[in-house]
């Protein structure tokens, strides 16, 4: 119904600018360690890119390439990376959430395994919010829907 | 009544306001708040973690811990909105 509103030029322009938006999230991500950003701005950016495209096109779309059940995944799965990457370092010998004891899995040394636990837990911090920003958005959006 | 809630909110804000004369001045060296950890944040982190960015260090790994309880409150507010605007179309 609402989509006889949309407009071509809306969505062309959308469907070009979504994929850059969605690298920057990631860079900013990445790139948190030694600029300003990380996991929950970069989040946010990712989780902003399905939400413009749901607003160009229409509600179908963003079901199509993210389903509901993959959203929740999401977001449970975020905070599985951030939990057990403390449990990985408890089980290397460590203690909870001590990257230093990484170094055991990658061949880096123990200051350096800090900022790759850094960046592991960018990553679960990052989709975690990007998945609660879609799920949060797809359900004031359209509550009686089936979603 | 109106004028008894007005006269306590303006007290309240005035005490607040007195508050701060004592606080230390933006960015002073010499406050409380910069001599207990910030200067060992500022002078060891690319050192013992590797990271150049202070803040990300600070948030990821020497506050590691308190990051994940802000990571579960986000995915707990995600989960009750879930609960909550798909219980509505019941």
């Amino acid at each position: 119904m609402i989509s006889r509103f949309y407009d071509v030029i809306i969505q062309t322009v959308c469907r070009l600018l979504i994929p850059f938006i969605q690298v920057f999230g990631l860079y900013v991500i990445a790139h948190g360690h030694s600029s300003p950003g990380g996991g929950f701005q970069g989040g946010v950016i990712l989780g902003a890119s399905f939400i413009l495209l749901c607003l160009s096109h229409d509600l179908q779309e963003l079901r199509k390439r993210m389903p509901l059940k993959m959203i929740l995944l999401f977001c449970s799965l975020g905070v599985m990376i951030y939990a057990g990457l403390g449990f990985l370092c408890l089980l290397l010998g460590g203690d909870y959430l001590d990257y230093g004891k990484l170094h055991l899995l990658f061949p880096v040394n123990e200051i350096q395994s800090r900022s790759i636990g850094i960046f592991g837990i960018e990553v679960g911090v990052g989709i975690t919010v990007m998945a609660v920003m879609v799920s949060i958005f797809l359900n004031l959006a359209a509550p009686e829907a089936e979603n | 009544m109106k004028a008894i809630a007005l006269i306590v909110v303006c007290l309240a804000g005035g005490l607040l306001v007195y508050g701060t004369v004592d606080m230390p001045d933006w960015g002073d060296p010499t406050s409380p708040a910069s001599l207990h950890v910030s200067p060992r944040y500022i002078e060891k982190t690319v050192d013992e973690t590797a990271v150049p960015n202070m803040v990300t260090s600070v948030l990821a790994d020497y506050r590691g811990y308190d990051t994940l309880g802000e990571t579960t409150v986000i995915f707990t507010a995600g989960i009750a909105c879930l609960l909550l605007l798909r219980g509505m179309k019941k």
